[in-house]
This record gives structure tokens, C-alpha cells and sequence, in this order.
């Protein structure tokens, strides 16, 4: 049976379109009003609250809590400090990424993992002696991402800590009478941050932060105008723009951290002696090893897509709702140099954009490539070059 | 006279054609100097705190027409372009019903269908003919018009250009397209409706800022001219810039600069310099002269042929033209600072439906009626009202759960008839009040604060002739081949080295930038010429 969230009583009151999506077994709110992307400049110009409580959870702790995920977690888990967080990865031993997640130090050998799918059983396994718990409190906690530049302000008001918070920061306060954490996360590319609180705290907290935040613009986001805000801010969704190397069928469906474009990640690798599983085959690839694509933005030439549309006799469509399947990237040649996985028509920056994989060598910002789209039933090749990611990167993010 | 009071180009007017024109020359490498009358740039497009805290959009109010073109050209998202959606459309009843549009289409068939079963699917044949029209002349939106008259062979291959490319529309294409340029927006409404809330609402858009009632002819032609405003790739829509529009003349200012073009305000130009039948700069009114190969007016055409320049050096055709042009504004705003969101009864505590435009039009009958008192000299007892609510989608135009409610009014004729607006100013301002009360009860009680802005404000503050917003009436003899002036409808004059930007030129007023844009093209062409 499909299972509702701890806020669903006021999730279920404010959704006006009869829409939810099935997020790991949940009910969350497609979009609450029919114009996700009201919500979506809600993220962008003002705060919205997105309802993540579906977010696998889990809580690692134990003596030996830091060196287990130092050995399970690909990113350096022994420079996150309590009080931190880090966005971080886990991969196998080809060194192909699993899963990614957020992971947070809530006090020295304390840790709360976040992940978009379960992952209890495969952590389970890799204990072996460390003194550690691996805990599946999923159930447990409500979350909520309040996202937006008028976010700050609005949880400064309930809880003046909130305001101190550095990116990727956290902090435990209260809102109303609920304790809970705070942290300086999110998945919009925006400044933001996530409630995790105690289920039964769910109400009073969305309540109050209406009261406050109503005048501020504050509004409930569904799903379709959070995946809109993150491709902007090129955050990687697992099933979207890679798979979880557990579940793929071949290589081709398995990506590397390079060649997501998570290399930073490892910048220290050849300065420690950490293990962790996946090592070898990455520093490999770091090291000049083969390596198949990079992860990179596409922006679409908006002269060339208007052109192609029109020649047919049609208006260019401009449709925010992100695709996520594949489209096809060619060089000049006609020849195949990679696939976008997640695209559409950005609002704040006026093009269309995607995030998409190419031929290491084409990586660089600014190579001219084409994008395959259907027009008039058939495929044509519009013009498009290659951006850093995030192509949308407000400083108001990490300031 | 040194070297940094040269400029290869002066743009005379920071409204947005000059900047989006003073942007493209500057893009371009011309060492471009933008001089505006006032302390701010914008024009018409300015956002103002008139109440601590309440930000007021004293004139234009909505982003539509706004070329994409521009948008991309001149890189505006780098200099915080950000066009909010407005998700809603209110149309307000006499009888307390409403008509109430959002984002999702079927849902507005259904809200149609509230009114009349049949207006329903013909709203979608209605949206689809209307769509056709608008992509079949969007093309000339874009472009820089023939001149018909000339005999030069190029503008001679131009003009045959055009005629092909209307022979080669489908002809019912074509037809609705004469019947809008030509007819009135009751008679082509009339085709396709019943439902008198659904004809009211949309032919609201057939009289905004022209002297016209729905029933006139000409009325069909502003109908079209705003719906060809495209938003992210939908004909009709609109947009409401963060800040209001005077947040995104300040975007137009900043991308401008950074292309290198200098912005000099508070700085009025008293006249524009010529020798020997072509420009070399202006004259300010402090006697300080600027020398430039090239000076473009972003003024209406009034200022522009016969206060900028002499008119005896100008050809008298064209003096007697733009004599003729008519101004005739009939626009007027009162906008509000408000203690908390208007109360609909039929609607209840709801406040999402002022999140897009209120359109205060209920009948043609309403909309006939308020055009009647303006054809005598007066302004509308009960007008029509085209309000936004603009804190419902930017908190930044308000302090939290306070508002600011933007007012066009409509009609409002610059010539009064026994009276003049200084006298009138509170009186009007009082007649729309009370226009609003009588659809939102309480609505009084509510207001903080109250801005008049009358015909003779638009002239004297923006500098708009007769207070006319699209700095030129919306008259068929004075759209494309004779805006502002046959055989000057090219963004030339006379005199060489002077150009015209502003709204007064092909293809008109809105913020919509266009003019700005062509004008730039046209100069930057001629420059090429010269070599």
C-alpha cells in the first residue's frame, strides 16, 4: 500500500491539481497548484517547501562510525567535522558510482546518511569488525527543504542560529517548541536549507513556518518544479542522469565519478593511503586511465532552435518540464559524441538546457556539438555547445 | 573641446528603446554615451518607493512584447533578466460571478463552460485562429519595414518580399488577419462567442492605451498587437519582471554598461547639433555641446522631428505628418499601497487569483460605455481596469503580507473638455476607487496609499506627447509603412547621422524593445555602408 508522509494531512490540504507522484513508496505532491512553475520561481525568487520525507535515512554511529564510512563512502569522509555535512558518493569495485547522497557528522562517530534508494542491507554487509550501528531511521524523522532566497530570512525569524549557518553547515535549534536540525543543504542550487525533525513535530513545524513565511512569498513546491531548479543547478539524479552500478545491466549503463564530473572529489587521493572500495579503479582513471565521457551542461542555440521549428511551420515550444531520456549529441560530422540525460527549457536563463555526457576531449566549455530533437516527426540536429556545470549558480548559494 | 566629449554615438532618452538601442551600438564597439532627463534610467519602465517600503510601478506595469531576440543578444540573464510567470487571469463580474483563468488548459475550458457550453471549444478554435494570425506576422515584428515608397531596387525587392510572403498564407489565415488589422474586436469576437464575461475579458486587450471602444474599428488591431507578446514561446502571455519593470530597465542599464556604453542622468538634451544637413552631436540645455558621427532619439515623434531638430531644415511633408500623427492619450494609472490583499466575496479568503492580471471589463457594453464619455472630453465614470497585485508573485515589491496593486486606467483623455487634470487629478482618483469598491467591498479601508498618475503626468514626467504610452496612437495609418511617417518609417530622417528609437517607430510601443533593436541594426548597416 502506498504510504503518506508525516505532513501529508497539510500536503494533501494544499494540493489543488489531484497529482502526487510515488516517490519511494510515498505519496508526495506533483505539483500543488496547476503551475509548477510558479512554484519553481518560488524557489528562485522567493521560498518554497518541498516535502522530502521519503529521503532514505540512515543513522551510522560507533567507535568505529569514521573509519567504516572512510572505506565505504568514495569522498573523504575524516575531513568532515561535526556540525558538517558533505555531498558525497559510494562506488563499486570497478569503480563505478552506486548511489550518491548527503551525508552529515552529528557528533564525533555520529552520522546520518541520506540516499534515494535502500541501502540497508548493502551497508549492513561492510561492517565486519569495526565497532559501528548501522541504523535504517527512515521512518522516523520528517524532512523538509526550504529552498530560496528568501529562505534564510524566513528560518532566521523562527530560529536566529539558522542565520550563522555556512554552506553545508547544520546546526540543532528549535521552530515553535519542536527541536530539530537544521542544515544548509538542498537540492535547487539555491540558498536553502533542510528540516529534519521528529515525525510527530511534522505539523506544528510546516504551520509555523507558513505563519511566517506566507508574507514572504513562501510556498509548497511539488516534485516537477524541484527536478526543474536541480538541473539547473546540474545536481545528478540517480535513474535520470546515471544508474546505481548494483542494478545496471552492462558498463554502458554504469558511470564513473570522473565521468560525472565528480573528479573534485579525489583531488587529494595520491596524498593519503585511505582504502575504500572503489580506490584503485579511480585513481586509475585519474591517472590517464581510459575513461569513456564527461558530465557536462548543454545550452541549446535558441537562433537555430527557432529556426528549425519555424521553418516547419511550427511555434518553438519552451516547456519547462524536464525530459528525462536520453537525446542524442553529434559533432559536427553527424558522428555519435555522447547523450543528454536530463533536458529542458529554463526559465531563468531563456534557453533550453540539458545535462548530458560527452567525449572527454569535446568536454571543455564552449565546444560547439548539435542536439538531436523530433520536429515535424522527424530528427533533426539543432546547434548547442558545451557549459560548466552548474549553468544557473546564484552566489546567494554558498554566501 | 577634449576627446572624452566625443562619442561615436549619443542615444537622447534612457527609456528601454534607448537603452536597448544605446546596448546594441555599444555591443557593436561604438563609444556610446546614453543621456536621460531624469535621475533614473527606464522611461516608462521604472520602478519607484514612493511608501517606505511599497515599491510602485508608476507606468508600465507587465513584460510581454519583450523580443526574445533582445533577451539573448544582449545577454540580459547575466545581468539578472527574470521574468516571473503570472499564473492567473481574473475577470470580476457585475453580478459577483467571475471568470477566473490559471495554467492548466482543460480547467479554463471547464471555467469557460461555467459561462457557456459553446464558447468552450470555440475559445480553442478562437486561440487557434488568433495564434496563426500572430505567427504569420510575427516575421515583421522582427525586421525593419520596406519603405513602398522608395525606388531604390533593394527596397523595391523588400517590398515584393512582403507581398510574397502574404501570398503565400493560407487565405483564411490571411483573411482573419484583415479582419483584425482592419475591423473592430467586438466584430471578430462576436464570430466566435456568447459568453458576455469572456468577450468583456478579451476585448479589454483590443482598447489598452488607444482611443478606441471595443466596437470601433481599429480595436482589432491593438487586440492583435497584444497578443503577438510571446512569453516563453506562448503568444498572449505575460510576464511580471522581478522589481517590476523599472527592475528590468535596470537589467537593460547594466548590460548596456557592460558593453561599455556610459549612461549620463539628470542631464537634459536641449537640441540636437547639425551641420550641413547632418548631425554632430547635441546641445545640452546647460550649453555643454557634445560632438557624435551619430545622435538617435529615443523621444516620440513629436520631440523627435520638431523639438530636437529644427523643423524648417526637415522636408514639409514630413513636418505636416508628424503634425498629423495622432497622440490623443486616453491612459491613466492609480496605484495603491494596500494594508492587505482586496477581499472577492464569491471567492471567499482566496487570494491566488490576483496573481496575474484583474481585469476590471466585464461587458462590451461596460467597455462601450467608459469609451463613450472620453469621445465627449471626459473621463470614464465607471473605467476599465487593468490592475495587478504585484506582491502576490514578487515579495520584494511589499513588506511581508502588505501589497501593491498597479491600476491602468481606462479612459482618460488628455483633453478635457471645461476642466483640466490638475483639477480633475482627485476626483478621477476618487470614480476609480470607487469602481473597485464596488467589486471588492471593504477595498477602501485597505489603502495606504494612493498614486494619481493622469495623461499630463505621463507628458510631463516621461516626456510622452499627450501622455500617449505607445508614443503614438495604434492606428492603422500610423503602423509600419507610416510609423512614425511614410518614407521615414526606417529609423532614418532627414538629417544624416540622426536616427529615431523610440516607440514612435516600426512596430510600436509596449516594452517590447524592438524599435531600440532595428533602429541599432539600421544605423549600425548605414555605418558598414559609409565604411
Amino acid at each position: 500500500m502506498i504510504r503518506t508522509t508525516p505532513f501529508y494531512e497539510r500536503t494533501k490540504a494544499a494540493n489543488t491539481t489531484g497529482l502526487w507522484t510515488h516517490w519511494s513508496g510515498y505519496l508526495v505532491a506533483t505539483k500543488y497548484q496547476m503551475s509548477e512553475k510558479f512554484e519553481y520561481f518560488a524557489i528562485r525568487n522567493a521560498a518554497a517547501v518541498y516535502d522530502s520525507s521519503p529521503l532514505y535515512k540512515y543513522r551510522i554511529r560507533g567507535s568505529g562510525a569514521q573509519r567504516y564510512l572512510a572505506g565505504v563512502l568514495a569522498r573523504d569522509i575524516t575531513t568532515c567535522r561535526p556540525g558538517r555535512g558533505q555531498y558525497t558518493i559510494w562506488c563499486d569495485d570497478d569503480g563505478y558510482v552506486m548511489e550518491d547522497g548527503v551525508i552529515f557528522c552529528t557528533a564525533e562517530n555520529e552520522y546520518l546518511l541520506t540516499a534515494a534508494k535502500p541501502n540497508l542491507a548493502y551497508l549492513q554487509s561492510l561492517i565486519g569488525y569495526d565497532k559501528v550501528e548501522v541504523e535504517d531511521v527512515s521512518a522516523a524523522y520528517a524532512s523538509v527543504a526550504v529552498q530560496g532566497p528568501r529562505s534564510r530570512e524566513i528560518l532566521a525569524a523562527l530560529a536566529p542560529s539558522v542565520r550563522g549557518l555556512a554552506y553545508f553547515e547544520h546546526t540543532e535549534t528549535k521552530i515553535g517548541d519542536a527541536p530539530l536540525t537544521v542544515s544548509r543543504t538542498g537540492f535547487t542550487g539555491d540558498l536553502g536549507y533542510e528540516l529534519w525533525m521528529d515525525r510527530s513535530d511534522a505539523l506544528r513545524v510546516w504551520d509555523v513556518l507558513f505563519e511566517i513565511g506566507s508574507g514572504h512569498g513562501l510556498v509548497p513546491n511539488g516534485d516537477v518544479a524541484l527536478l526543474m531548479a536541480r538541473i539547473e543547478a546540474g545536481l545528478l539524479l540517480v535513474d535520470a542522469d546515471f544508474e546505481s552500478s548494483r542494478f545496471a545491466w552492462n558498463d554502458a549503463h554504469r558511470s564513473t565519478p570522473i565521468e560525472l564530473g565528480l573528479g573534485w572529489m579525489f583531488r587529494n587521493l595520491s596524498k593519503t593511503d585511505r582504502p575504500f572500495i572503489g580506490r584503485e579503479a579511480i585513481r586509475r582513471e585519474l591517472a590517464g586511465g581510459p575513461t569513456r565521457w564527461r558530465m557536462i551542461g548543454l545550452v541549446v542555440d535558441w537562433r537555430d532552435y527557432e529556426q528549425k521549428y519555424s521553418r516547419a511551420g511550427l511555434i518553438p515550444p519552451k516547456d519547462h518540464t524536464p525530459v528525462a531520456e536520453d537525446m542524442m549529441v553529434y559533432d559536427a560530422d553527424a558522428k555519435r559524441v555522447g547523450y543528454a540525460t536530463s533536458f529542458m527549457y529554463s526559465p531563468v536563463l531563456q534557453r533550453h538546457i540539458a545535462l548530458a555526457r560527452v567525449r572527454p576531449d569535446l568536454a571543455a566549455p564552449g565546444n560547439e556539438v548539435n542536439l538531436e530533437f523530433t520536429i515535424d516527426h522527424r530528427y533533426e540536429m539543432v546547434a548547442a555547445h558545451t557549459a560548466a556545470l552548474p549553468l544557473y549558480d546564484p552566489p546567494r548559494r554558498t554566501a | 573641446m577634449s576627446d572624452s566629449r566625443r562619442y561615436d554615438a549619443i542615444v537622447v532618452g534612457g527609456g528601454h528603446n534607448g537603452l536597448v538601442n544605446g546596448a546594441y551600438l555599444a555591443k557593436a564597439g561604438l563609444k556610446t554615451l546614453i543621456i536621460e532627463r531624469r535621475h533614473l534610467v527606464g522611461g516608462a519602465a521604472i520602478t519607484d518607493e514612493l511608501y517606505p517600503g511599497f515599491q510602485f510601478t508608476t507606468f508600465s506595469y507587465a513584460l510581454s512584447l519583450l523580443r526574445p531576440e533582445i533577451i539573448h543578444e544582449l545577454e540580459l540573464t547575466k545581468h539578472g533578466f527574470m521574468p516571473l510567470l503570472m499564473p492567473t487571469r481574473f475577470a470580476p463580474m457585475e453580478n459577483g460571478d467571475y471568470l477566473l483563468f490559471g495554467q492548466d488548459h482543460d480547467e479554463n475550458l471547464n471555467e469557460i463552460a461555467r459561462h457557456s457550453p459553446k464558447d468552450a471549444d470555440a475559445y480553442e478554435q478562437f486561440d487557434h485562429d488568433i495564434t496563426m494570425v500572430c505567427q504569420a506576422i510575427k516575421p515583421l515584428l522582427d525586421a525593419v519595414p520596406p519603405n513602398p515608397f522608395s525606388k531604390d531596387p533593394a527596397e523595391l525587392a523588400r517590398t515584393a518580399q512582403l507581398a510574397q510572403h502574404m501570398r503565400n498564407l493560407p487565405a483564411r489565415v490571411m483573411h482573419n488577419a484583415v479582419r483584425l488589422l482592419t475591423g473592430s474586436a467586438a466584430d471578430f469576437l462576436d464570430d466566435y462567442f456568447e459568453s458576455e464575461i469572456l468577450k468583456g475579458y478579451l476585448a479589454s486587450s483590443g482598447i489598452i492605451g488607444t482611443k478606441v471602444g471595443p466596437r470601433s474599428q481599429g480595436s482589432g488591431l491593438v487586440l492583435l498587437y497584444h497578443t503577438m507578446g510571446e512569453h516563453d514561446g506562448a503568444f498572449g502571455a505575460w510576464a511580471f519582471h522581478k522589481g517590476g519593470n523599472g527592475g528590468f530597465t535596470q537589467v537593460l542599464a547594466r548590460a548596456a554598461q557592460a558593453y561599455g556604453a556610459e549612461i549620463l542622468l539628470d542631464t537634459a538634451v536641449d537640441r540636437v547639433i547639425t551641420s550641413n544637413g547632418r548631425a554632430t552631436g547635441v546641445a545640452l540645455f546647460d550649453g555643454t555641446e557634445l560632438e557624435a558621427d551619430v545622435v538617435v532619439s529615443a523621444l516620440d515623434p513629436r520631440r523627435t522631428f520638431l523639438h530636437l531638430v529644427d523643423p524648417r531644415e526637415l522636408p514639409s511633408d514630413l513636418v505636416q505628418s508628424i503634425n498629423r500623427f495622432k497622440f490623443q492619450g486616453t491612459s491613466a494609472k492609480v496605484n495603491f499601497a494596500l494594508d492587505d490583499l482586496p477581499r472577492y466575496p464569491a471567492l471567499g479568503d482566496r487570494g491566488d487569483q490576483y496573481r496575474g492580471f484583474t481585469n476590471i471589463g466585464p461587458t462590451m457594453d461596460y467597455l462601450e460605455r467608459a469609451f463613450d464619455e472620453a469621445k465627449y472630453g471626459w473621463y470614464s465614470s465607471r473605467p476599465y481596469i487593468d490592475a495587478a497585485i504585484q506582491s502576490t508573485i514578487d515579495p520584494d515589491m511589499a513588506p511581508p503580507g502588505k501589497h501593491v496593486m498597479s491600476c491602468f486606467i481606462q479612459y482618460a483623455p488628455y483633453h478635457l473638455k471645461g476642466s483640466d487634470w490638475d483639477t480633475e487629478r482627485d476626483t478621477f482618483a476618487d470614480s476609480v476607487q470607487a469602481t473597485l469598491e464596488s467589486f471588492f467591498p471593504g477595498f477602501g479601508d485597505l489603502v495606504l496609499h494612493r498614486e494619481v498618475v493622469t495623461p499630463l503626468d505621463i507628458e510631463r514626467v516621461v516626456g510622452l506627447s499627450e501622455g500617449n504610452i505607445f508614443a503614438g496612437e495604434f492606428l492603422a495609418p500610423q503602423m509600419f509603412f507610416f510609423r512614425p511617417a511614410p518614407n521615414w518609417n526606417q529609423y532614418r530622417t532627414p538629417i544624416q547621422g540622426y536616427y529615431q528609437c523610440g516607440s514612435g517607430t516600426h512596430p510600436g510601443g509596449c516594452v517590447m524593445g524592438a524599435p531600440g533593436r532595428l533602429a541599432s541594426q539600421q544605423i549600425l548597416g548605414d555605418l558598414t555602408a559609409k565604411g
